[in-house]
């Protein structure tokens, strides 16, 4: 009897052991990323870097380059939040269970996995490439290229999320408000959408998170600005995008700007994270 | 009583005898994609009196519930036959519009689910949605909702909180204020008190009582003892068919069939 308590302590310490350590080991490594991005780029991490434009070089800032990441971000999210809630709930409310749901919602897992280059690559094809037509040849980089490259990519997160925000909602709550004579549609705005709401904003942030660290789809759709635009139509540059071209520059003042850049991303992508932590556990929301 | 279905049926004569019914159930047949979950029941249930329909597990007390609102149609592959008259008109007839039935017909669950947003708009929701009131009627009409729900007093200062702050019992007086909000003439209880503790059943079971002046009310439930005390006729179930329907002093003290009897004596189920 005891050897049998004594062996299940022994295996219960070691599962829990090795559980803590490999969380630690997780967050080591953030931690790491957190101090080498701060130790590197600390040199760089002043007020030039938020008031002055990449044109500067060296001595210069990374201000447009913020200013183009906010831009090309809100219109990715812009895009693809009422797209992909819209999909979202068709898949939960309208399409659970059916065949064409489940062969949509296979599609979209695709999607979600699909390279973010392709994304750059597809939108260069279909937007990029034929308005030139309109510029009589000369080349059509633009901000809102590169937000419709970004919304493909957040489009498949959020639809997923709100999919599965609205699945987690109890089906007596359906039942409920049916029972009262409400129809399907009422239903699923007024009393579903509210009930998944704060899952369905975590999910928008989450995927806000995942497009402000995207490189690859934009260099082929925004391309890069070296001065400040705030026009969408322009070529626009980016946070991610001047990291890649200053990390591949010989100069370490550049470097110390890649790094300062990387630190700004990465500290908004934890803010994100963390806000949306936040957003959770405030309306938490319990039908239990 | 020389009606041929009610001969073949002796235990409706004596549970109908005295009032008219509200609703009556003609050989009802019910369908779990493929699986006969009721076989042919007829019961005619009276007005302005609370029938509980007991019976074990999967008998299919709570199947029967879910027919008389159609609840059940929102999932595919459940199908019903037969008849439910309610006031002269077939409910299962697929011309009858939903929204007026689920208008005559309110439902409570088995767990309180409010809404979620405020105490008000939890009970003017509904209201909301088959009639347009003023403000000032509004407010009447909900406050007359929550009181006759037996939940004015608790709630009547924060009405505008949110409705899932409240607790359990107080979650299940507000459904049903929901529910009688409307004016239904049918209210179905689907085993009220099943999540609940035993204060706030207590509560909910007066409540029955005093509701039944005003509503025919169907309860399904689990517990005995509650079928005793607050029901004027039960129903007993088994395996998919109505096995006795009287009085409930009657199938409590003299039940007609062995069946009951066993499963009233806790003999099985």
């Amino acid at each position: 009897m005891s050897t049998i308590y004594l062996r299940r302590r022994i295996t219960n310490w070691l599962a829990m052991g090795l559980s803590m350590l490999a969380t630690l080991i997780g967050l080591a490594f953030l931690a790491w990323i957190l101090w080498e991005t701060l130790r590197q780029g600390i040199g760089a991490l002043n007020l030039k870097l938020f008031t002055r434009i990449t044109a500067n070089g060296g001595d210069g800032g990374l201000s447009n380059a913020m200013v183009g990441s906010l831009i090309i971000n809100f219109i990715g999210i812009a895009i693809a939040t009422p797209i992909g809630v819209l999909a979202g709930t068709w898949l939960a409310e309208y399409a659970n269970r059916t065949k064409l749901g489940e062969s949509i919602r296979f599609l979209n897992d695709i999607l979600l996995s699909a390279p973010s280059i392709v994304m750059g690559l597809f939108v260069y094809t279909i937007i990029v490439l034929p308005t030139t037509v309109l510029t009589h040849g000369s080349t059509t980089f633009s901000g809102f290229a590169g937000g419709v490259a970004l919304a493909l990519i957040a489009l498949p997160v959020i639809v997923r999320t709100t999919d599965e925000m609205l699945r987690l909602v109890p089906s007596t709550l359906r039942e409920a408000a049916l029972s009262l004579g409400v129809p399907q549609w009422k239903l699923t705005l007024q009393i579903l959408i509210r009930a998944a709401r704060s899952g369905i904003i975590t999910g928008v942030l989450l995927a806000l998170a995942r497009i402000s660290g995207e490189t690859a789809p934009l260099l082929f759709t925004a391309f890069g600005n070296n001065y400040m635009t705030v026009n969408p139509i322009d070529k626009m540059s980016s946070l991610p995008q001047i990291i890649y071209q200053y990390a591949n520059d010989p100069g370490d003042d550049m470097h110390a700007l890649a790094w300062a850049g990387a630190f700004v991303v990465t500290m908004f992508v934890l803010l994100l994270s963390l806000s949306s932590r936040l957003v959770l556990s405030r309306n938490k929301v319990s039908h239990d | 009583m020389t009606d041929s279905t009610v001969a073949t049926n002796p235990a409706q004569v004596a549970a109908t005898s005295a009032v008219a019914p509200k609703l009556t159930v003609r050989d009802l047949h019910f369908y779990y994609n493929g699986f006969h979950a009721l076989k042919g029941i007829n019961m005619d249930i009276p007005e302005k009196k609370v029938t509980a329909i007991i019976g074990p597990s999967g008998c299919g007390k709570s199947t029967l519930l879910r027919i008389f609102n159609r609840i059940y149609a929102i999932y595919p592959k459940l199908e019903a036959k037969g008849e439910i008259v309610l006031d002269d008109e077939n409910i299962l007839d697929p011309g009858y519009s939903m929204n007026r039935l689920r208008s005559k017909v309110g439902m409570v669950f088995q767990k309180p689910v409010p809404f979620p947003m405020t105490i008000f708009e939890n009970v003017a929701y509904g209201i909301r949605h088959h009639e347009k009131l003023s403000k000032a009627d509004m407010t009447a009409r909900v406050e007359q909702a929550l009181r006759s729900a037996a939940l004015w007093d608790e709630v009547k200062d924060k009405l505008k909180q949110n409705a899932l702050g409240l607790s359990g019992g107080q979650q299940q007086r507000l459904c049903i204020a929901r529910a009688i909000a409307l004016k239904p003439e049918v209210l179905l209880l689907d085993e009220p008190t099943s999540a609940l503790d035993p204060i706030a059943t207590g509560r909910i079971e007066q409540l029955v009582e005093e509701l039944k002046n005003e509503f025919t009310i169907v309860i399904v439930t689990h517990n005995m003892q509650q079928a005793a005390r607050c029901s004027d006729l039960t129903a007993f179930m088994y395996m998919g068919e109505l096995i006795e329907f009287d009085g409930t002093e009657k199938i409590f003290t003299k039940p007609g069939k062995k069946q009951t009897e066993d499963y009233i004596t806790g003999r099985f189920g």
